[in-house]
């Protein structure tokens, strides 16, 4: 693999998350075996960057995540974020999930404060301002007092971002955040969501299985290779100036989703989920 | 945002004035239409005396017997004995009986530990335990006291328990990621999400409870409304019979029917309103 040469040779911020060999077995009660899911991956991460992670499905990619948020434990190998060896859920890292996994008893201000609650560092007046603010920043204002139940599927997802940024996590982890809205409310949020990380400065990984989506937000895309995942390639997504909807329409945004689709092509093909030809 | 405005907008269209007073309550009125039928024809079999009102009671006729138990004063200490034993019974029984649930529900090893036991006595129905409970509490009040909370502390507990299990594990995940202890997991998510589980156990536990008292009463006593019943129905006082059916049916339905409105406050928990 020429990662670690890529990316020192195009970037010289500092590495905000790092993982090394890591290996991840689940106890299989079906087939009363250990089944292994990731197999040495190797990945760098830089400050400020957002690298989303594409794969053939259950190969792995949220099993990743959960080990680098910390909930899920490694059989070997190794994950620092700021060159701190990850072990447990800390405050450094947050999780926005796939479901929108809002508490549906909690207020969306007090579903926002939920991290800073738990932390009790600030008292409840500081972190009511603060939950307010990030109200704000992911354009919900005046939604505070509402559950969860009563806004739109977009809009919780929104909530669930700014729970996730509540904490001021250093490295922000999202497992297919969008997948659960409607295609029009999906970009609406993809451009969104870079506005909002762009204001908070955030480092982020970001999985999918939108391969538009993937070239559309990220700096890199890392292709994970079927189950034992390891890293099967990393795609700079060189796309020059601000990513609007029209990017999408770039030839090279085409050329991109193109190269990815057929990396992840080649492993389906290769473990046999595929046999014919599937057209982008 | 435009979804919220819309749902009132909506809201305010059906229940306006357009809609006649017989659309809006079809349900209620179909009801009361049916209960007065009922009670004339019933008033009016005894008057024309198709039926025997010693068997039958009539309407009139248990008013008026309400009316003098009123007068005379008997049926407030019924009353208030009753109450009593419903109060203390229902009350040890959730005093114990959601704590004792939730720690099953939470503990896998305290739930095998208390298993063998909460089975057994679920299983039975509680009224057989009444000779048991005679033999150890006597007739006085404690006896009701203890079979009301018998009869009431299983539903409340298994429903706890069933909720603290049932969490969503989405949830549980994400306090973990928040970095929750055990104790906030439990405080912030276990307790909160079994709320509508505890609810449900609180209005099953109701019914028995009242069950408890008039079998209870009925067992052995010296007052309440079941004693009542007991004696008025042993010399054929068919209308006061009647009196304490209502009474405990009047009490069940309020008492269910709050329990059953603070239930559907909290019902939109239990659905899965995501996707
Ligand atoms: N807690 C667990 N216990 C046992 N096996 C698990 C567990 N979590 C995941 N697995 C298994 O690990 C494999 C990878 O799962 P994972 O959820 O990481 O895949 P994924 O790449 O995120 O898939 P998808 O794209 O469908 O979300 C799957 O085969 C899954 O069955
Ligand atoms: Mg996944």
């Amino acid at each position: 693999m020429p990662l670690d040469m890529m990316d020192k040779a195009h970037d010289a911020r500092a590495v905000k998350l790092s993982a090394r060999g890591v290996r991840i077995d689940f106890w299989n009660d079906r087939i009363k075996r250990n089944l292994r899911v990731l197999d040495g991956v190797d990945l760098d991460v830089r400050e400020g960057e957002l690298l989303a992670i594409v794969g053939p499905s259950g190969c792995g990619k949220s099993t990743f995540l959960g080990a680098v948020d910390g909930l899920v434990k490694m059989r070997a190998g190794e994950i620092r974020v700021d060159d701190v060896p990850v072990d447990k859920p800390g405050a450094d890292r947050a999780m926005v999930f796939q479901q929108d996994s809002l508490f549906p008893w909690r207020t969306v201000l007090r579903n926002i404060s939920y991290g800073l609650e738990l932390q009790r560092r600030l008292s409840s007046g500081e972190i009511r301002d603060r939950a307010t603010n990030l109200l704000e920043l992911v354009g919900l204002k005046g939604f505070g007092e509402h559950y969860p139940h009563e806004l739109s599927g977009g809009m919780r997802q929104r909530v669930n971002i700014a729970r996730a940024l509540a904490t001021d996590p250093e490295l922000l982890l999202l497992d297919e955040p969008f997948a659960a809205l409607d295609a029009q409310t999906r970009e609406f949020m993809q451009v969104e969501l870079l506005k909002i990380l762009a204001r908070a400065k955030k480092t982020a990984l970001f999985i999918t299985h939108q391969i538009d989506e993937a070239v559309f937000l990220a700096d890199r895309v890392a292709v994970f290779s079927a189950r034992p995942a390891r890293i099967k390639a990393i795609v700079d997504v060189d796309l020059p100036g601000q990513r609007t909807l029209e990017t999408k329409l770039q030839p090279r945004f085409r050329d991109l989703q193109e190269r990815i689709w057929r990396l992840i092509e080649e492993e389906a093909e290769r473990t046999g989920l595929l046999t014919s030809t599937v057209g982008a | 945002m435009t979804s919220v405005t819309q749902d009132i907008v909506e809201d305010d269209a059906q229940g306006g004035p357009s809609r006649s007073l017989w659309a809006r309550h079809e349900n209620s009125l179909l009801g009361l239409f049916a209960v007065t039928a009922f009670m004339l024809f019933w008033e009016f079999s005894v008057l024309y005396g198709w039926v025997n009102p010693l068997f039958t009671s009539s309407p009139s006729r248990i008013i008026k017997a309400g009316a003098a138990m009123v007068r005379d004063g008997s049926i407030w200490n019924d009353l208030a004995v009753s109450g009593i034993e419903f109060g203390l019974g229902y009350g040890l029984a959730v005093i114990v009986g959601v704590p004792l649930g939730i720690l099953m529900g939470w503990y896998r090893r305290f739930n095998a530990l208390l298993e063998p036991f909460v089975n057994a006595l679920y299983a039975t129905p509680r009224i057989a335990l009444m000779p048991l409970i005679i033999i150890w509490f006597g007739v006085d009040m404690s006896a009701k006291v203890a079979i009301i909370f018998l009869s009431t502390v299983f539903p409340i507990l298994v429903n706890t328990m069933t909720g603290v299990r049932t969490i969503d594990r989405d949830f549980i995940k994400v306090a973990r990621s928040f970095g929750a202890s055990d104790g906030q997991l439990f405080a912030t998510v276990a307790l909160p999400s079994s709320v509508p589980n505890l609810l449900t156990g609180l209005r099953l536990g109701l019914g028995h409870a009242l069950i408890g008292i008039v079998v209870g009463e009925m067992y052995g006593a010296s007052a309440g409304i079941g004693y009542m019943m007991q004696t008025a129905g042993a010399t054929f006082q068919t209308d006061r019979v009647m009196v304490g059916i209502i009474i405990i049916a009047a009490v069940g339905m309020a008492l269910t029917q709050g329990l059953k409105m603070i239930e559907n406050r909290f019902e939109m928990w239990r659905v899965d309103h995501r996707g």
